[in-house]
């Protein structure tokens, strides 16, 4: 076995031992940690894929934000989990069933597949001289560039809708308010009193 | 040399993980999400697999976009949740009952 056949059974094997955790899981906790495996994994599939650029993505995006964020609701939340979980055995062979139904449906889609003419000369072809990096900004700045725009677009809807959605206004608390900061006069800020000495106001 | 074949069949096999966990927590929406996010990413393994194998960037640059569509469905989903939890105590799907005519 070469190394990098070694390495894809390792990264392949972690990815779905991840994944399977992930939803077995009793602890949320240990979900998004085993979450967190599944995306490294999967990244260095990416980088055995020579997508290094996707796998850098991967660990900056998914690791780094998603994963934290549902990291942070996780713990924030105070939620009874064992009851949540009590149920999981109900719910088994339902998924078990489906499970197994979907997965002989894509063995069926994928023992029948074959490679039409022509594509082997293509598979040969070798990758070029170009970084990947360099030659997917070449692409997403040229000729996605739309598309790569609407994405940042995607990005500021779900931003400024997830503020809207959990910013609440609570009455008791003190807030600034920031027209009377800035109509207040400095004159009428501050009076000055003559106190007589020995008499006080 | 690791095939096509191989790469697809992790793919397969992580998004048959992502249903089963849909069907498996049926109560708890983080755990959901979480097995959509895992559906998600066989698709990218998928995509990232075809781009590689026919030498054409253009799965990447998809992979990308699904990738940014994943991120803003985690914000919001899970922006969602809390003020569910805020209003109802509990994360439960079958609690999320006050359209019910």
């Amino acid at each position: 076995m070469t190394v990098a056949a070694f390495t894809f059974y390792a990264f392949a094997v972690t990815t779905l031992l991840g994944g399977l955790m992930t939803v077995m899981s009793r602890n949320p906790v240990h979900s998004v940690l085993w979450l967190i495996l599944a995306f490294i994994s999967s990244a260095g599939l990416f980088v055995l894929l020579g997508a290094e650029f996707v796998a850098m993505l991967l660990m900056i995006v998914y690791v780094g934000a998603v994963a934290v964020l549902f990291l942070f609701v996780v713990m924030m939340l105070d939620i009874d989990f064992a009851e949540l979980k009590a149920e999981m055995a109900r719910y088994m062979p339902l998924a078990l069933l489906i499970g197994v139904v979907i997965l002989m449906q894509l063995g069926m889609a994928f023992g029948a597949w074959d490679y039409s003419e022509g594509v082997a000369e293509r598979l040969a072809a070798p990758a070029g001289e170009v970084q990947n990096t360099a030659a997917l900004g070449q692409l997403i700045y040229d000729k996605y560039i739309m598309l790569f725009q609407l994405a940042g677009l995607i990005l500021l809807v779900a931003m400024i809708g997830a503020i809207v959605l959990t910013l609440r206004h609570r009455t008791n608390i003190k807030r600034q308010d920031i027209l009377a900061q800035m109509y207040r006069d400095p004159a009428k800020a501050m009076e000055l009193k003559d106190v007589k000495p020995g008499q006080g106001l | 040399m690791i095939g096509l074949e191989h790469y697809l069949a992790v793919a397969a096999a992580l998004f048959v993980i992502g249903i089963f966990g849909l069907f498996l927590n049926r109560k708890n929406v983080i755990i959901l999400l979480m097995s959509i996010e895992l559906m998600l990413l066989a698709v990218n393994i998928n995509f990232v697999a075809f781009s590689s194998f026919l030498g054409d960037l253009v799965g990447q640059v998809f992979t990308l976009f699904v990738l940014t569509v994943a991120a803003a469905e985690a914000a919001i989903g899970l922006a969602i949740l809390v003020c569910f939890f805020r209003n109802r105590g509990t994360i439960d799907v079958e609690d999320v009952n006050v359209m019910k005519g």
